[in-house]
């Protein structure tokens, strides 16, 4: 009987990069909690993502597969975990905090009847008594929390947890799962195309802020010379000046990468939620009172205009 | 057609929310007290589907008396009626979900709308948790297309379209936009980009003092609201080591290189 069940996210037959930060979260929590650990994979190419999944020390992957789960859609994915967790009988249930797993974790515990904490940043304690740490408002708090019903759901904040260990041979289990009707169907997916890192793996993040009044230039320059990943605050996502997978922020995404470059950003609470975790800060902004040179390690009061390529040139100039 | 809307009353997001040193609970003093600003786009769509398809809009709040204020902004916002669920202290997206539960039982409607998530406890967890307990689809994160900036969004087009008993929604995931189509009646969650809230006008004030509040509790709904995540304490996050201006980019760059050594 395995103690802890992680929802590991694959497309295509191979885990997704968001994935392998939950599962370290559920080796954590199995040897916290002194129980094992179990995996599940869902959908078209589920088999062959089995087979990188149980590398990860995990006792039992369960492959849920069928026409029901070949686009992701909440209602036959909570369905699919939920049976993996009474197959497993698992006292802990999680998965990342992605887009995906806030959509699902939650019909999941309404499923088990569990109380869910998003966004779990690590685990303390041992046995039954292990609490969660996450975060409330916007990340000027950090609660320990105590989820009081027998079975206990979560996710993870991806940026928290690092690359799974390796080791041993899960078994591989195919679970028979009845989806039932759905009342979603799947439309369509726009994608947002780009050569450069995505944004919660990179090393290196250059954003760009209401500053750069939509001209995003010397940002991607820059971040082109550091192989880095493009950031956008809210105001730029609103205006339609980027996409929305590029907001970082208490309500986007959140990152923290070795070096996070703001350029023509003020520091919303909201914003500082999303990057304040960062390991260096570096702030461009015209107005040195800008509330995001508080939290800077280097802070530049300027024209990123002017900044940012001088900064690209002197980049590629060292190389 | 007949939405049902939830609406939080939350500290402003631009407060400056402290612990308390004894890790009890935030520091309420000079703390202002809003609408969940996803809760406004909520009500704000829901406005924008009745006046596209005719229909009622009910707000729902659960909390104690002060509560009362933003359901009265709603309907001072143009909503019709409102629910007040008394209850005096916690209460988690479970027991919250439990209660809208009872409550879509009884008003029957083909729409809920709620935010994401509130900004206090950043949980993005009830809309989910009442969709399965009701057995109804979801579309969570509903965002649109077009700017908040385009005409559509200067017409109060809604983001969500409902043609007969279908509603399709645009939702902001990873790496792109999803388009989901809903078998009415369903759950959607509100993004930030969603649409622009409206701001309620002085006669919308001077109407909302005389619409209708209904209050109802959680005994007589039959619901019990214990919370199932209890909160032990309460922590500061780790603080940053202080910060250093830099006069030019020559300097930067030796700081990155050679002291941070990140590039």
């Amino acid at each position: 009987m395995a103690n802890v069940l992680i929802y590991a996210e694959q497309a295509g037959g191979t885990l997704k990069k968001a994935a392998l930060p939950a599962i370290t979260a559920g080796q954590a929590l199995a040897k916290a909690a002194g129980g094992e650990l179990d995996l599940v994979v869902i959908g078209d190419g589920a088999a062959k993502a089995a087979e990188q999944a149980k590398t990860f020390g995990a006792k039992t992957v369960h492959v849920v597969e069928g026409a029901a789960f070949q686009h992701y859609l909440a209602e036959p994915y909570a369905k699919a975990i939920a049976a993996a967790a009474k197959a497993s009988g698992a006292t802990w249930v999680g998965s990342a905090s992605t887009a995906q797993g806030k959509d699902v974790m939650p019909r999941v515990a309404a499923r088990l009847d569990a109380g869910m904490a998003s966004d779990v940043l690590s685990f303390e304690g041992s046995g039954a008594d292990v609490i969660v740490t996450r975060p409330m408002w916007a990340g000027n708090v950090l609660a320990s929390v105590k989820i009081t019903s027998a079975t206990k759901v979560f996710t993870a904040r991806t940026t928290e947890f690092g690359q799974p260990a390796t080791g041993g041979a899960g078994a591989v289990n195919t679970l028979a799962v009845d989806a039932g009707a759905s009342k979603t169907k799947f439309v369509s997916f726009k994608a947002v195309q780009s050569a450069r890192p995505e944004l919660t793996e990179a090393k290196i993040v250059v954003s760009g802020g209401r500053g750069t009044k939509g001209d995003f230039k010397p940002i991607e320059g820059l971040a082109d010379e550091l192989r880095a990943a493009v950031g956008a605050s809210r105001a730029v996502v609103d205006a339609g000046w980027q996409p929305n997978d590029l907001q970082v922020g208490q309500t986007g995404k959140v990152v923290a990468p070795e070096l996070y470059i703001a350029a023509g950003i003020s520091g919303a609470i909201q914003h500082l939620a999303g990057m304040k975790g960062s390991k260096v800060i570096v702030a461009i902004n015209k107005d040195g009172e800008a509330p995001i040179f508080q939290v800077a390690d280097y802070g530049l009061v300027g024209d990123l205009f002017k900044v940012l390529p001088e900064l690209q040139e002197k980049i590629k100039a060292s190389k | 057609m007949k939405i049902l809307v939830t609406v939080k009353r939350v500290e402003d997001p631009e407060s400056k929310i402290k612990v308390k040193p004894d890790g009890s609970g935030i520091v309420t003093e000079g703390v202002n007290y809003k609408m969940n600003p996803f809760d406004e786009i909520a009500v704000e769509e829901a406005l924008r589907l009745q006046a596209a398809h005719k229909g009622e809009v009910v707000i729902v709040s659960m909390g104690k008396q002060d509560v009362q204020t933003e359901i009265r902004q709603a309907l001072a916002m143009g909503a019709d009626r409102g629910i007040w669920v008394k209850h005096e202290g916690a209460m988690d997206p479970d027991g919250a979900s439990r209660l809208l539960q009872k409550l879509v039982e009884k008003e029957k409607p083909d729409l809920v709308i709620l935010g994401k998530q509130a900004i206090d406890d950043d949980q993005n967890q009830t809309g989910q948790l009442l969709a399965e307990r009701l057995g109804w689809g979801q579309a969570t994160f509903a965002s649109k297309e077009e700017s908040l900036e385009s005409d559509a969004e200067k017409n109060k087009v809604p983001g969500i379209k409902i043609t007969g008993t279908n509603a399709q929604v645009v939702r902001e995931v990873d790496g792109g936009l999803e388009v989901l189509e809903l078998t009415l009646p369903a759950i959607v969650t509100t993004d930030l980009r969603l649409n622009k809230p409206r701001y309620a006008t002085l006669p919308g004030i001077m109407k909302a003092k005389k619409k209708p509040l209904e209050e109802l509790n959680p005994a007589g709904l039959g619901v019990d609201v214990t919370p199932k995540v209890a909160v032990a304490k309460l922590s500061p996050p780790p603080a940053r080591k202080a910060g250093i201006k830099v006069p030019d980019v020559a300097t930067l760059f030796d700081k990155l290189k050679n002291e941070a050594k990140v590039i």
